[in-house]
């Protein structure tokens, strides 16, 4: 189900970003669908967190253009995307460290002004995640890679996120809740929020993803469903090991 | 069952009550006593104490609330001072009276902090403690040269003979009698800079509370996932330089009227070290913890100043160290064991002592 332009929630043509003299994109196409789960799949330094970035206004494109609900995004500040739905979970998980993990998800909600909702929303996700209502008064600095990881997604997810941008949610995680996450991530494509996912675990991403996109030193080199991605030959043997 | 409960909330409003009460008379009679047991000196010191006090609380708000480390924080003091200093003294023949000068003293100082944040705003940590410092000391060379070719500052001799601080015909450099007892100047000055020092508390603590308070906590914990919550970091980083400035231009105002004489010498680097280690000492981001910080910096040295001579002569027998000269030996001797001993402050705010004690459980598991 390759996204045609008339229903893409989000399009990106030919995005150029460069660092100094160096181009990290050199011009990128890539849709997402609304909801849709995406993967954007890649090597180190081939330009996916930098996707992302220029996606959620916090680098500027040299070139190209953005369009989410068919609005140019250009020269958007990075902080008016979240109030439009476009929410980026950092790579790293960016957690407010000496914050608890209940201010840490309200912090999510900055931008939202309906207070009987937040609740709700509040509720919903100590719900999805038992392990966050245990430790909810816990300073999320405290907390294990897994459980920050999960409270990056819960904080993003109180934003009310139409499509949701992640950087690398298996970074530095144990296998076991790499699994756990990705059920997560899972979850909440379910719960209809369209996701840009962004990994380097090339075989997980697509397992998940219904569509992928391969990344090759600022270009896309693929793009094709993911099921075929995981069948493709040249992908199985850069990413999946032979 | 409900109550019971509501005894007890009024009791304890109450209870709340009365120790609201009981610490307003401390504070309103604080002066007599000081007076009274330790000399006259005394309530001088308590004066300069709380412009300290209102000053590290201002940096709080930069550096415990914001964390932007800012070493230049002096500079909005002396704005603040210089605005009091050019407007009410015969050094340009103003006389503008004191409620026109300290607002305006605060609100220069203000605009200063946008100036200082605003190519900033792109800097952290190291980086921006350095262009900080360079800032602080960019206003005091300018203070220290603004007399030629035209005299603004009057150099390095300062501005001196600056309107006393005067609220209608009601002077605070004069003794006034009231109710049967006299108050002098410095104790006049307490009154007006304890209220003062009573408003940037309040406001400090509503601040801490707000939307904004937490947007700058969010901004100090992580910059990019702040703005990826939504946060206008730019306008809030601002904002935290405006505050902070302002608070500083408000002390420095009520300094200048207070001491009648300002010179560039009173804003050097070592006064914005004094301010930061009041914010650092005390427990960063705590309004409780600055105010001990402030305190205790301001009455260290003096205590150990009246106090050290003594102390030897009981000792030894015989003064062997000059008492000034030892005084900022203990002075910073006592700095390096607090930050050894407790190296978050000694009055850290609600979040630091949650992660102690959550450290301490990790440990005793």
């Amino acid at each position: 189900m390759i996204a045609s332009k008339s229903i893409s929630l989000l399009q990106v043509r030919d995005l150029k970003v460069a660092y100094g003299g160096i181009q990290a994109l050199k011009g990128i196409n890539l849709d997402v669908a609304p909801g849709e789960l995406v993967a954007l799949i890649g090597s180190n330094g081939a330009g996916k967190t930098t996707t992302l970035k220029a996606l959620a206004g916090l680098l500027q494109p040299s070139a190209g253009k953005i369009h989410y609900h068919g609005i140019s995004l250009q020269h958007r500040a990075a902080h008016k995307l979240i109030q439009e739905g476009l929410v980026l979970v950092p790579e790293g998980r960016g957690v407010f460290a000496r914050l608890t993990v209940e201010e840490n998800l309200q912090m999510g909600a900055y931008c939202r002004n309906d207070k009987s909702a937040i609740e709700q929303d509040m509720k919903r996700i100590y719900k999805l995640f038992p392990r966050l209502a245990e430790r909810r008064m816990q300073l999320a600095g405290t907390l294990s890679g897994g459980e920050q990881q999960m409270m990056a997604l819960g904080r993003a997810l109180m934003s009310g996120p139409k499509l949701l941008m992640l950087d690398e949610p298996s970074m530095g995680l144990a296998p076991m809740m790499v699994v756990k996450i990705f059920e997560t991530i899972r979850n909440i494509s379910a719960q209809g929020v369209s996701i840009l996912l962004v990994e380097q675990n090339a075989k997980l991403a697509l397992e998940v993803a219904q569509r992928g996109y391969v990344l090759e030193s600022g270009l896309i080199t693929l793009s094709d469903s993911a099921t075929n991605l995981l069948g493709s030959a040249a992908v199985r043997r850069a990413y999946l090991g032979g | 069952m409900r109550n019971v409960l509501k005894h007890l909330t009024s009791k304890s409003r109450r209870s709340a009550w009365l120790a609201f009460v009981v610490l307003a008379i401390a504070l309103l009679a604080l002066p007599f006593f000081t007076d009274a047991l330790l000399g006259h000196g005394w309530v001088r010191i308590m004066d300069f104490a709380l412009l300290y006090i209102m000053l590290a609380l201002g940096l709080n708000i930069v550096v415990g609330y914001a964390g932007l480390l800012d070493l230049g924080y002096i500079a909005f003091f002396a704005v603040g001072a210089y605005c009091y200093a050019l407007l009410g003294s015969p050094q340009l023949g103003l006389h503008l009276p004191f409620w026109i000068v300290l607002p305006l003293g605060a609100l220069l100082a203000c605009l200063f902090g946008v100036l200082l944040g605003a190519p900033t705003l792109r800097l952290r940590g190291d980086y921006l403690a350095i262009v900080t410092l360079g800032f602080g000391e960019i206003i005091r060379i300018f203070l220290n040269n603004l007399n030629a070719p035209i005299n603004i500052t009057n150099g390095p001799q300062g501005i001196s003979m600056i309107d006393p601080i005067r609220i209608g015909e009601f002077s605070f450099s004069s003794t006034h009698e009231l109710f049967g007892v006299t108050f002098p100047s410095v104790h006049l000055h307490y009154y007006l800079f304890l209220f003062f020092t009573l408003l940037v508390i309040f406001i400090s603590l509503r601040l801490e509370d707000s939307r904004i308070g937490r947007a700058w906590m969010a901004i100090r914990e992580d910059e990019v996932a702040a703005e990826a919550m939504g946060i206008n970091t730019r306008n809030i980083k601002l904002l935290a330089f405006a505050m902070g400035a302002t608070f500083g231009g408000l002390a420095g105002g009520l300094f200048a009227g207070f001491q009648g004489f300002v010179s560039p010498e009173s804003f050097s680097l070592t006064e914005s070290i004094t301010v930061l280690c009041m914010v650092v000492i005390g427990g960063m981001g705590n309004v409780s913890g600055v105010l001990l910080g402030g305190i205790l910096l301001i009455a260290l040295p003096e205590a150990l100043r009246h106090g050290s001579g003594p102390a030897q002569q009981i000792l030894f027998g015989k003064t062997i160290f000059d008492p000034e000269s030892l005084r900022m030996l203990l002075f910073g001797l006592a700095l390096v064991t607090v930050m050894l001993w407790r190296p978050v402050g000694l009055w850290p705010s609600n979040q630091r002592r949650r992660e102690l004690a959550v450290e301490n459980n990790a440990t005793q598991l």
